[in-house]
């Protein structure tokens, strides 16, 4: 078996304290109306959090590239899943053909 | 299998004995330990997407409801605890954080420190979940949990309340927010239990001294597990607490 | 039968005397041994049990439809009853026989086989999912001994979750739970094939069985949680008498559609794909060549995996889906039929100039073939936007999904299980009744299915017990394809259950194919091979010399 890389608990401090930060600003963004921002503000917020999770919480900046790779088509198919089911919502109003008629 | 006169015939190509510690044999379908550890890492993260997956489903539903209903489920949204949820996200952050360190120890042989890091994780993952709890009793008792009793009483300051209560659907928007966050605080509670379970299995395991720098591995597939779980409550927390906050 | 074993692999290691060496089948006798089996070959013989009593099930179900529907008025049974017969029908065929059965019983005994493994990277597991597998069942058939249900296979709401007053909730967890089963299998194959390949057994030297298999688990994984999720909604809706996908409450029964589609569309995928393996192997073999574009075919498998899942809003163009939504998915949908067609061509090609030997798997592929491209040009055209609502929800839906599904996996399934149970079992099947049990198929089949086209066409809608009297002629003609696809499908039955036992033993390579399952011996040794295979080339490596000089023999002495 192959050495294993350690990561400091510093490193590991260092991130949680960032998460930490993190619940706080997104707290603290949500009682400010930003308007069509609100969304976009949380959202990125939750994806830092996670992608801090997910690289050093969950390894995976030390994973072998399949691994990223499996990561990465889970929510790849999430966002794909999301897009286009919310596609038919969106566009539920347009017309795109012309109604006879009309 | 390991009496088979067929299973020596995977010895390592230029002769050489696979692997140096005689009390780790990997299982016997994989030749090295190293080819098993890989395998085991790859069928968690497969594992974990079909997870992403799953709690996908509930996520799209959440996102089609809320581009439907966007002011009664802020209206909704706005009567759950943010404090409270904001203590639980800090508490699932830091059972993350004791994850990591017990795996951590495993990494340099400090078997006191798996125990100890194992009991923190277990301990805060209660804690989430007794949280929790009391914020289900508070839904209980404000009879929001959607059923035959459910009322959603709109406050007669809410401004959004002032132009949508006429609406005869909206308590059943308001339901439906509800709906949805039961399911989904449910079912990211149940994964909850489920870590604990797992969690208790291997707090039992390196009590009897059976994890050290040499074989972790449970312990990092559970500690995946784990932080997948907080993961999802780091996008549950603002879909479902933040939503109405600013309308206040 | 012809069992002359030419062309044999150079890498070939086995001794070629006698059958009673050590394998699968006699290292170990007893219940225990079966039941607690951690060898893929013995899980997969289980699953063939599991799978072809499901099979049996549905089919008597299937049997009942024809029944009733030989006269246009409902005398064998009422509107309620045919609700339940159709809908259990459909449930068990699609969720208990055409998922698992080609992965889950070919691809368990041959991925290892196929990869030089010595077994599935998680045995347990693989245990587990059949057990998984039977415990879904068993809450499946607690639903229909108490009743059934009467929803449809697609469970659409708000009728499954408001108005049906039959066994819902079980079956619903019967399905989320096999679900389990097919995500274990899935990501056990995966792992396999990534993690397990034999030395020197790079990707492009994989079978296109293994491919398939491979493109087949990438959607398990992906499409499985989302139906499960779905299901579970559907029942804490029902249970809870919650509004999520009831429009009464607020909630948008289309949304239902969507997420079910998602993964029910794609579960298409996982039927036809694995068949399109098999029929892979099996024109290679039997025609003794390359499979023609090779790589094209495999990425063909992974185009079609993927953009599967792009196209089920196919389903929804007249449930009230956006008109912009709907001719995306119409476009998409139309794009799936390209790696579709480049694998028919391919196979077609393939059998050019092939040495081609008409044996009882081969009979199925080319079977396959052909109602495989009914199938699925039939798809293209209920794939467009000008069609799809004359024919949604008639017989010509039937017809078309039939063909692909029982045309197309049901064809494959059992070429391959023609082909591989040799390698199974180490005996033979009489050639004669075999042939006649593909022959009989595929005319029972285009009989039955065939006039469905028609009567679809002329606005026969699905799911109804009774009939105006001017179909009649064409369900008849239906009815009585029906009955001779039963025989079809009761004769391999009854001849495989026999060979078990009186089969004439069939040497370890009766086909004379090649292909790392054939290079160990046959029933394989529970280690499946006796030495590590070391592989140095391609998966169809037939030796066209000696093929042609066979040829030629036999034409001057045969």
């Amino acid at each position: 078996m192959s050495e294993h890389y350690v990561a400091p608990v510093s490193l590991y401090v260092k991130v949680f304290v960032a998460l930490l930060i993190g619940t706080g600003l997104t707290v603290a963004a949500s009682y400010f109306n930003f308007g069509v921002f609100n969304n976009f503000i949380a959202m990125t917020i939750a994806v830092i959090k996670a992608s801090l999770v997910l690289f050093f919480f969950m390894d995976l900046r030390h994973s072998t590239r399949m691994t990223i790779l499996t990561a990465a088509a889970g929510f790849f198919w999430l966002v794909l899943m999301l897009c286009m089911i919310m596609m038919d919502y969106w566009s539920r109003n347009a017309i795109v053909l012309p109604v006879p008629g009309k | 299998m390991a009496s088979s006169p067929l299973v020596n015939r995977y010895g390592h190509e230029h002769g050489e004995p696979v692997d140096h510690r005689e009390h780790r044999h990997p299982a016997h379908q994989f030749d090295t330990m190293e080819q098993q550890k890989e395998s085991s890492t790859l069928g968690m993260w497969l594992f974990l997407v079909t997870e992403i997956m799953f709690f996908g489903g509930l996520f799209t539903a959440y996102l089609v409801y809320r581009t439907m209903y966007p002011a009664a489920f802020a209206a909704a949204s706005s009567t759950l605890n943010v404090p409270l949820g904001a203590l639980n996200t800090a508490v699932l952050i830091c059972s993350s954080l004791t994850m990591a360190m017990a795996i951590r120890s495993a990494q340099v042989n400090r078997r006191g420190g798996i125990l100890v890091f194992l009991l923190l994780t277990m301990a805060l993952g209660s804690t989430f979940l007794v949280v929790k709890g009391f914020e289900y009793h508070d839904k209980f008792v404000e009879h929001h949990v959607p059923g035959p009793s459910f009322n959603f009483v709109l406050e007669s300051s809410h401004e959004i309340a002032a132009t949508r209560a006429q609406d005869p659907l909206y308590q059943r928007h308001a339901e439906i927010f509800f709906s949805l966050y039961f399911i989904m605080t449910g079912i990211h509670a149940t994964h909850m239990i489920i870590g604990l379970g797992i969690l208790a299995v291997l707090l039992f395991y390196s009590g009897r001294g059976k994890f050290d720098s040499e074989y972790y591995n449970p312990l990092e597939m559970t500690g995946l597990y784990w932080h997948f779980v907080d993961i999802v409550w780091i996008f549950l927390f603002p879909l479902l607490y933040l939503l109405g906050a600013h309308t206040h | 039968m012809d069992t002359t074993a030419v062309a044999r692999s150079p890498i070939t290691t086995t001794p070629e005397t006698a059958f009673e060496r050590p394998n699968y089948l006699n290292s170990d006798f007893g219940w225990k041994s079966w039941l607690f089996t951690l060898d893929h070959k013995r899980i997969a013989i289980l699953y063939l049990i599991s799978v072809t009593a499901f099979f049996a099930l549905g089919g008597t179900f299937a049997a009942l439809i024809r029944l009733e529907l030989l006269t246009p008025e409902g005398d064998l049974m009422g509107p309620d009853t045919y609700n339940r017969v159709f809908t259990m029908h459909g449930i068990i065929m699609v969720f208990f026989f055409l998922i698992p059965a080609i992965p889950a019983v070919l691809g368990n005994f041959l991925v290892p086989l196929m990869v030089g493994a010595k077994d599935l990277a998680m045995p347990r597991l693989n245990l587990a999912s059949w057990y998984v597998y039977n415990l879904g069942g068993l809450f499946t058939l607690w639903a229909i001994v108490n009743g059934g249900v009467d929803t449809g296979w697609t469970f659409y709401t708000p009728f499954s979750t408001t108005y049906s007053n039959t066994y819902v909730v079980p079956t619903a967890l019967g399905i989320f739970i096999t679900g389990f089963s097919t995500i274990f299998t899935a990501l056990n194959f995966i792992v396999t094939i990534h993690r397990m390949r034999a030395p020197g057994l790079s990707w492009f030297r994989l079978p296109l069985f293994i491919w398939s298999t491979y493109a087949t688990s990438l959607i398990i994984m992906l499409g499985t949680p989302v139906i499960a999720i779905t299901i579970l909604l559907v029942a804490a809706e029902k249970v809870l008498h919650l509004g999520i996908f009831n429009p009464k409450l607020g909630g948008d029964p289309v949304l239902f559609e969507h997420m079910f589609w998602f993964y029910s569309h794609p579960a298409v995928y996982i039927m036809i794909l694995p068949a399109m393996g098999v029929i892979s192997e099996l024109i290679a073999a039997f025609s003794r060549k390359k499979v023609f574009g090779y790589r094209v075919v495999a990425f063909a498998s992974v185009a079609i995996a993927v953009l599967g899942f792009l196209v089920w809003g196919h389903h929804l163009f007249v449930a009230g889906e956006s008109a912009y939504s709907a001719t995306v998915f119409s476009v998409l949908s139309m794009l799936v039929a390209v790696p579709s067609a480049v694998k028919v061509f391919n196979w077609t090609a393939t059998l050019y100039e092939g040495s081609i030997s008409y044996q009882t798997p081969m009979l199925y592929a080319l079977g396959f073939i052909g109602l495989f491209t009914i199938g699925g040009l039939t798809g293209v055209m209920v794939a467009t936007l000008g069609i799809d609502p004359h024919v949604h929800d008639t017989y010509f839906i039937v017809a078309h999904f039939h063909y692909v599904m029982v045309g197309g996996t049901i064809m494959a399934y059992l070429g391959g299980l023609h082909y591989w149970w040799p390698k199974m079992t180490g005996r033979l099947y009489p050639t004669f009744l075999s042939k006649l049990s593909a022959l009989l198929v595929f005319v029972g089949f285009n009989l039955t299915f065939f006039p469905q086209f028609i009567l679809g066409y002329m606005g026969m809608p699905r799911r109804y017990w009774s009939y105006p009297p001017e179909f009649q002629v064409l369900n008849v003609l239906s009815s009585a394809g029906a009955s001779v696809l039963g025989v079809g499908y009761l004769l391999p039955l009854f001849y495989f259950t026999w060979s078990m036992k009186y089969g004439k033993k069939s040497g370890d390579n009766p086909w004379g194919a090649v292909g790392l399952e054939w290079d160990t011996t046959s029933p394989p040794p529970t280690e499946n091979f006796y030495t590590t295979p070391v592989v140095t080339h391609g998966p169809y490596e037939y030796n066209r010399e000696e093929v042609h000089n066979r040829l030629t023999e036999e034409a001057n002495f045969g």
